[in-house]
């Protein structure tokens, strides 16, 4: 990475450019091309592009074949939309990055807890989602079974003081949403901390995507996290198709961001409604619940299914329009739109909403950079970044969508970037069912090269999505990492609370609202 | 306000007319799907070969069966067979009250019974449900929650989710029930007073979906809550409101 190798003065040798190996968006490399460093030195080159304002999109573990794990890296370079990937082999533990660098601490957490590797130094070591480990090694959080371990079952962060007491939430929560625990450490209403347990969805995708692709590859994919059936299909699809050295043809492309953006929209406006809803604003709450239905019901013009599953299929789109049916949903698209946008403005219009939106649960710029967060949530705390345009891929390389920022990083600030997002998306959306390219729609991926390596990244409407797919000797899926954007954004709802009023909780959480599931796996 | 008012009278009603009209699908909503085998080739099981779930039973014999407790709906099958042994209906009725129930063959209506004539005159007019998402990706839940929206609005029968266990009639479980949620959802179960009802919702409730087999997850619902009857099975992945709002009614004897 250009940027890197300016900034690691009295840091050690400066990164070269051999330290890393660069890549892009759905380049496939060959994986053993990827340097191993020494531990030290590899986080040496991790800071030192962090410093240089690279972001690390994944780190991650597997086999090394000879007992040990190798941990590749995987730092974003966003204004260049370059990727650099390095790795590091371990055997039984590390020296942390998270200290320096707290975007790390998940990755590392997921490391010990998968591999038995310790980061040594590491601020806050404790499970990630309680799954069992990957390999036979000691339990770097001292357990005595690791596989008998529920969620929750460690020490919690804890506060103590006259006036201090704690609150505890879930997994089972009182509306109809995913399990998590939330451990809130409060002085009256005051909230000092709020510790965020997951890991009660773990249900094994990557371990079951591995040895693939096969009939059920597709399926896991779209059930990583449900509201995101397309973003999370379409980043492993297009791995699987950069491993086959084949590209999607350019109607595939086009029909794929259609989907995109309606799913983004979908959740978006359903936000919108949930965020009126939790203020007891009730005429947006009812309105865009059932807006979001034009959305969802959009997509299943197109392929049958109202959260896009079967949409996207390696190679392509396993559904077409033709031109009737693409101009019938751009009349659809508008006039939903056209209803979105003032029942919206009702709720924005509203003085008593903006008020109790603004100033709540603020993330400022810094911070949002520290924690690594990604999609709206950090583009409403001005971090501006987007796959779409940092990284892009698909149509995304002919048609572009403005990225949009705000500053506050408040709820307004994230409210606001659902309906300016959205309204970007429904104009991408209807450009593209104008002008819909001509030819097949889907052609049949080859067989996967062996031995490869690809980092296949999505702008989902929560932020980004990085999957990174490893083949074996034999082209099959030897190793498969998942990310979604709540793997880091988390933590930004966690510091959102900080100093905040206890019941500022729901309505911060609906204007995060993060994926569980695409959390546990 | 004046424009809250203009709005709402701009926007009329928008309740679906399910049940007392006919529902309304997009044209390629995939709904039970029917069975030919006499249209099957000899010794063709490409179906099964594009299954994600191995949904497809006997395939090529007489007795070739859709079991629509694994079933993705992902229409997969119908695409892989041109000879059209295999197609989806637009048929939304799937709920049913065993899992026997749910393995279909040919084309023959799946309705759900409804609850013996005591447990209606306790539930039939108010039934409160605590639902639990055990692995659930957001799908089932999503659509769980649009059932109570404006739209479909399962409160106008009297049914509706609550917040506490112990307000509730009975439990909705969602996901493929995960090893780290299968104690909570068994607590949960046991702080609903009897009698209490369970409901499964979606391919991943019912069967495990496409995470059968996972050793991080119990298979369902039926699996984790070991010895406790489930009532009602509610297919699809995830299933559509009115799927949903079609196996709660008839469960409650409310629609026949």
């Amino acid at each position: 990475m250009a940027r890197t190798t300016t900034a690691s003065a009295g840091q050690g040798p400066a990164p070269r450019a051999s330290d890393v190996l660069e890549t892009w968006n759905g380049e496939p490399v060959d994986a053993r091309a990827v340097p191993v460093h020494e531990p030290a030195r590899f986080k040496e080159i991790v800071l030192a592009a962090h410093r240089g304002g690279g972001r690390l999109a994944a780190l991650f573990g597997r086999e090394d074949g000879e007992g040990g794990v190798l941990v590749t890296a995987v730092l974003a370079d966003d204004p260049e939309g370059r990727l650099a990937l390095l790795a590091t082999r371990a055997a039984d533990a590390f020296p942390s990055i998270a200290a320096e660098l707290p975007a790390a601490q998940a990755f590392e957490r997921e490391l010990a807890e998968q591999w038995g590797l310790r980061p040594e130094g590491h601020p806050w070591l404790k499970p990630l989602r309680f799954e069992p480990p990957r390999r036979e090694a000691p339990d770097p959080f001292g357990r005595a079974d690791p596989r008998a371990t529920l969620p929750g079952e460690y020490p919690f962060f804890r506060v103590e003081g006259e006036e201090v007491h704690e609150v505890a939430v879930g997994p089972v929560h009182a509306g109809i949403i995913e399990p998590g625990h939330f451990r809130f450490q409060c002085h009256g209403e005051r909230v000092f901390h709020l510790e965020i347990v997951l890991g009660y969805q773990h249900r094994g995708v990557e371990r079951l995507l591995r040895g693939g692709p096969d009939r059920r590859s597709m399926a896991l994919a779209e059930s990583i996290a449900g509201d995101t059936a397309v973003g999370h299909g379409l980043a492993y699809a297009k791995a699987i198709e950069s491993l086959s050295g084949m590209a999607p043809t350019a109607r595939a492309m086009s029909l794929r961001g259609i989907g995109l953006e309606l799913e983004r929209v979908a959740n978006h406006v359903g936000d919108l409604g949930a965020l009126a809803g939790d203020v007891g604003f009730l005429p947006t709450a009812s309105y865009c619940g059932a807006l979001r239905a034009e959305y969802l019901n959009a997509v299943a013009e197109i392929c049958g299914n109202r959260f896009g599953r079967s949409l996207v299929c390696p190679g392509g789109v396993k559904h077409d329009l033709d031109a009737e049916a693409a101009r019938a949903l751009a009349a659809r698209v508008r006039a939903a739109w056209e209803k979105t946008r003032r029942a919206a403005s009702l709720m924005f219009e509203s003085p008593s909403v903006r008020a109790r939106f603004e100033g709540t649960g603020t993330v400022p710029t810094a911070l949002a950079q520290e924690l690594g967060m990604v999609g709206p949530a950090a583009r409403a705390s001005g971090v501006d970044r987007d796959v779409r345009r940092d990284h892009a891929f698909g149509i995304y390389r002919f048609s572009h969508v403005a990225v949009t920022t705000a500053e506050n990083g408040d709820v307004l600030a994230r409210a606001l970037m659902r309906l300016l997002e959205s309204e970007r998306s429904v104009e991408f959306v209807l450009d593209q069912l104008e002008r819909l390219p001509g030819g097949p729609s889907r052609a049949a991926p080859g067989p996967l090269a062996p031995g490869a390596l690809v980092v296949s990244m999505v702008e989902g409407w929560r932020g980004e999505i990085a999957h990174v797919a490893v083949t074996d000797a034999q082209g099959r899926l030897g190793a498969y990492k998942v990310k979604d954007p709540s793997f880091h954004n988390w933590f930004g709802l966690a510091m959102a609370l900080r100093d905040g009023q206890i019941s500022d909780f729901p309505l911060c959480n609906k204007s995060f609202n993060l994926s569980y599931a695409g959390h546990d796996l | 306000m004046i424009d809250i008012l203009k709005f709402r009278l701009g926007y009329g009603n928008q309740t679906v007319a399910f049940p007392d009209g006919p529902p309304r699908f997009p044209a390629r909503f995939r709904g039970r799907p029917v069975v030919d085998p006499s249209r099957c080739e000899a010794g063709c099981a490409a179906c099964v070969e594009a299954c994600p779930t191995d949904a497809i039973l006997d395939p090529g014999t007489a007795a070739m069966r859709v079991d629509l407790g694994r079933c993705t709906f992902c229409g997969d099958c119908a695409a892989a067979c041109p000879p059209g042994a295999l197609r989806f209906t637009g048929d939304h009725r799937l709920a049913a009250r065993s899992r026997e129930a749910l393995v279909v063959s040919r084309d023959a209506p799946v309705l759900a019974e409804a609850l013996d004539q005591e447990l209606r005159r306790v539930l039939g007019r108010s039934l409160k449900l605590r639902q639990v998402s055990a692995g659930g990706c957001s799908g089932c839940e999503a659509e769980l929650n649009a059932s109570g929206n404006i739209q479909f609005d399962v409160g106008r029968f009297g049914v509706q989710f609550v917040a506490s266990p112990r307000h509730a009639d009975g439990i909705v479980v969602t996901g493929p029930v995960t090893e780290n949620m299968r104690l909570a959802l068994r607590q949960t179960w046991e702080a609903v007073p009897a009698p209490r009802i369970v409901i499964a919702v979606g391919a991943c409730a019912i069967s495990g979906g496409p995470f059968a087999g996972s050793p991080v997850t119990c298979g369902g619902a039926a699996a984790a809550l070991d010895g406790i009857p489930v009532d009602l099975y509610v297919p699809g992945c995830p299933p559509h409101p009115i799927t949903f709002l079609d196996g709660i009614l008839r469960l409650l004897g409310r629609l026949k």
